[in-house]
C-alpha cells in the first residue's frame, strides 16, 4: 500500500521535474516579452534527441550534455532574432502561431536529420534500482531531482543576486521602466530565449534515460509545461516548479490509480479545475486592468 | 454599403455554380469540397476570434464530437444520420455552454490555456474508449441518407456543401451587422467601455462560443459522412491550430478572409507534398512567414492596401 504510494510518487516527482524545467522556460519567456512560447516543448526533445546523438557519435558524456545544452539554446536565440523580434507586440494569436511555426520546423528538421525512430540514453550512473520503504528508485531519477534543484537555487541566485537577474525581473514589470532605467530589454529578451531553450533541453536530456525520446515527445511534454506554468500562475517561477511537481505527481497517482489510458488527460482536467476557480492558477494572485 | 456587402456574396455563389464545371478531376473535386467544408468551420471560428476577440485553441474537440456522433450512433445504435447529425451538435452546444461561463472568465493566455485542455480532453477520450470509438484506428461512418436517396458521389456531396457555405456567408454577413454582431465587434474593442453602454459581455461571449462550437460540430458530421471515415486525428490539437491558422491567414474579423484561409490552408498540404520529408519544415516555415509578415492576414492586408473596406 505505502510502497505502490511512494512508487507512484517517486515517479511524478520525476516526470514532474521534467515539467518544472520546462515551465521555469515557459515563464522566463512569457516574462520577457509576453509570449507563450509554444515551441518550448521541442527545446526537450532537441535535447534529448541530440545527447543521444552525441554519446553515440562517442563523445564523453559531460561533453554531449554541454553540446546538447548549447545548441537548443543557440535554435531558441534564432527563433527569438528571426520569429520574435520582428513582431513586438502583435496579437496573441498570431504569436502563437508564429512559435507553432517554428516547433513545426524544428520538428521538421529534426526528423529529416534522425529520423522518426525511437531513442534510449543509457543512465548517467547504472541503473541498479534503490530500494525505499518497498519502493524503487532508479538512480536517474536522483539526477533528474538533484540537478533540478540546483537549477532552482541558480536560477534563485541569478534573479535575486546578479544584476542582469534584476534586469531581467525588472523588464517583466515594466518594460517602459525599464527601458528608462537603462536596462538593454532587446538583450533581456535575447537572454530569456536561450536560458528557456537550455532548461528545456536540460528536462529532456535528464528524463531520456527514463523515459526514451523520439522526434514527437516534445508536443506532450511542452503541453504539459505550459500547464504547470499556468497552475503556479503565469509569470511566477516558484508557482511554476510547484506546479511541474503538482502535475507530474497527480499524473503519477492518476494513472496508477485511476486509469493509466487517460494519463495524459490529467494534467488538462487539473488545470481547467484550477482555472475555473482560481482564474490566475495556483500563485497568481488578484489581477486589476487599468481601463 | 448594404449592396457592396452582398456583392461579395454573389461572387461566391457564381464561382460555387461554375466550379464544378471546371474542375479538371475528381481529385480536384475532392480538394474544393474540403475547402468548403473548411471554410464553413472556418467562418464560426472567425465569429469568435476575429470578431469577438476570444481565442479558441480547441475547436477540433467540437468537430471530433459531431463527426463521432455521426459515425458512432448510427453504427452502435442504429440511429438515423440526421438525427445523430442533430444530436451531435446538440452535445457540442450544451457541452460549450456548459464549459463556456467559467471558461469565458479568463483572459488571454489563461482562455487559451482552457480551450487547449478541453479539446486535448476530448481528442484523449475519442482515441481511449476503443470499445465504442474504434481507438487510435479510427471507424468508418455510413452513408448519409437523405429524404430516400444515399448521398455518396461526390458530385452530389458538392452541391449540399456548396448550399452550406452559400448559407453560412449569408448568415456571417447579417449576424455581423445585427445588434449581435455589433455588441460581440464592442466587446472585442472594449469590454468594459461595451459593459457601461449595457452590453452583456459573459453572455454574448458564451452565445458566440456555443454557436462557433455547433458549427464545427455539424461540420464535423459532415466531413465524417463525406469521407466515410473518422480517426482521433481529427480531434487533435495540430487540428484546433490548423483551424485557427486559417482564421489569421485569411484575416481576422474578415468574412470573405475566412473562406481565403481556409482555401490556402486546405491547398497547401497538397502543394507541399512534392517536398518529400521537409513537409513539415516547410508548412512551419510558412505559418512563421505569413504571420511577421502579414500579421493582420490576407484579405484585410490587400483592401488597405487598395484603399477599401471588404
Amino acid at each position: 500500500m505505502l510502497a505502490q504510494f511512494l512508487q507512484f510518487l517517486f515517479s511524478g516527482v520525476t516526470v514532474g521535474a521534467t515539467y518544472a524545467l520546462a515551465a521555469l522556460g515557459f515563464t522566463l519567456i512569457y516574462n520577457a516579452s509576453n509570449v507563450i512560447n509554444f515551441a518550448q516543448g521541442e527545446f526537450i526533445m532537441l535535447g534529448g534527441m541530440l545527447a543521444v546523438y552525441f554519446t553515440q557519435a562517442g563523445l564523453p558524456l559531460p561533453a554531449a550534455l554541454l553540446l546538447a545544452i548549447l545548441i537548443p539554446a543557440i535554435v531558441g536565440v534564432v527563433v527569438e532574432k528571426l520569429a520574435i523580434e520582428p513582431v513586438k507586440g502583435a496579437e496573441t494569436v498570431t504569436l502563437i502561431i508564429i512559435t507553432i511555426g517554428a516547433s513545426l520546423v524544428i520538428r521538421g528538421l529534426t526528423t529529416v536529420i534522425f529520423g522518426k525512430g525511437t531513442h534510449s540514453l543509457p543512465p548517467f550512473s547504472g541503473d541498479t534500482p534503490i530500494e525505499i520503504l518497498g519502493a524503487t528508485l532508479l538512480p536517474q531519477s536522483l539526477w533528474v531531482l538533484g540537478i533540478t534543484a540546483l537549477v532552482v537555487v541558480a536560477l534563485w541566485y541569478f534573479f535575486n543576486r546578479t544584476l542582469q537577474g534584476k534586469a531581467m525581473l525588472a523588464t517583466s514589470y515594466n518594460r517602459l521602466a525599464a527601458e528608462l532605467v537603462g536596462i538593454n530589454t532587446s538583450w533581456v529578451l535575447f537572454m530569456s530565449f536561450a536560458m528557456s531553450a537550455a532548461l528545456g533541453a536540460l528536462g529532456g536530456i535528464l528524463i531520456t534515460p527514463i523515459t526514451l525520446t523520439s522526434y514527437d515527445v516534445g508536443i506532450m511534454l511542452g503541453l504539459k509545461g505550459f500547464v504547470a506554468a499556468v497552475v503556479g500562475g503565469l509569470g511566477n517561477g516558484l508557482g511554476a516548479v510547484i506546479g511541474g511537481l503538482l502535475v507530474g505527481i497527480l499524473e503519477a497517482m492518476g494513472a496508477g490509480y485511476i486509469s493509466s489510458s487517460y494519463k495524459d488527460a490529467i494534467p488538462f482536467v487539473l488545470i481547467l479545475f484550477i482555472l475555473f476557480f482560481m482564474p490566475r492558477g495556483l500563485f497568481g494572485g488578484k489581477s486589476t486592468d487599468r481601463v | 454599403m448594404k449592396k457592396n456587402v452582398y456583392f461579395g456574396l454573389y461572387l461566391v455563389i457564381a464561382l460555387l455554380a461554375v466550379l464544378p464545371f471546371v474542375v479538371p478531376n475528381s481529385f480536384y473535386l475532392d480538394l474544393v469540397i474540403r475547402m468548403a467544408i473548411n471554410a464553413v468551420i472556418v467562418l464560426g471560428l472567425n465569429l469568435l476570434i476575429g470578431f469577438a476577440g476570444q481565442i479558441s485553441l480547441g475547436h477540433a474537440g467540437f468537430l471530433g464530437i459531431g463527426a463521432y456522433a455521426s459515425a458512432v450512433l448510427p453504427t452502435h445504435f442504429g440511429w438515423h444520420p440526421l438525427v445523430a447529425m442533430g444530436a451531435g451538435a446538440a452535445a457540442t452546444g450544451l457541452l460549450a455552454a456548459l464549459v463556456a461561463r467559467p471558461i469565458f472568465k479568463l483572459k488571454g493566455h489563461y482562455l487559451a490555456m482552457a480551450t487547449l485542455g478541453l479539446g486535448i480532453i476530448i481528442s484523449i477520450a475519442l482515441r481511449n474508449e476503443a470499445q465504442w470509438t474504434g481507438g487510435p484506428d479510427g471507424m468508418p461512418v455510413p452513408t448519409m441518407g437523405l429524404f430516400g436517396f444515399d448521398l455518396s458521389s461526390d458530385k452530389q456531396w458538392y452541391w449540399v456543401v456548396a448550399l452550406l457555405l452559400s448559407i453560412s456567408v449569408w448568415a456571417s454577413l447579417n449576424l455581423i451587422d445585427s445588434p449581435f454582431g455589433r455588441a460581440l465587434r464592442a466587446l472585442h474593442g472594449s469590454e468594459v467601455a461595451s459593459q457601461v453602454v449595457g452590453v452583456d459581455v459573459v453572455r454574448y461571449k458564451v452565445a458566440i462560443f456555443v454557436l462557433s462550437a455547433v458549427f464545427a460540430s455539424l461540420m464535423g458530421s459532415v466531413t465524417a459522412h463525406y469521407v466515410g471515415f473518422v480517426s482521433p486525428n481529427f480531434a487533435d490539437f495540430f487540428h484546433s491550430i490548423e483551424l485557427v491558422t486559417m482564421v489569421v491567414i485569411g484575416g481576422m474579423a474578415s468574412v470573405y478572409g475566412s473562406l481565403v484561409g481556409a482555401v490556402l490552408l486546405t491547398a497547401l498540404p497538397q502543394a507541399l507534398a512534392t517536398f518529400e520529408g521537409w513537409e513539415t519544415v516547410v508548412f512551419g516555415a510558412i505559418l512563421m512567414g505569413s504571420m511577421i509578415f502579414l500579421p493582420k492576414g490576407l484579405v484585410p492586408t490587400l483592401a488597405s492596401k487598395f484603399g477599401k473596406g471588404e
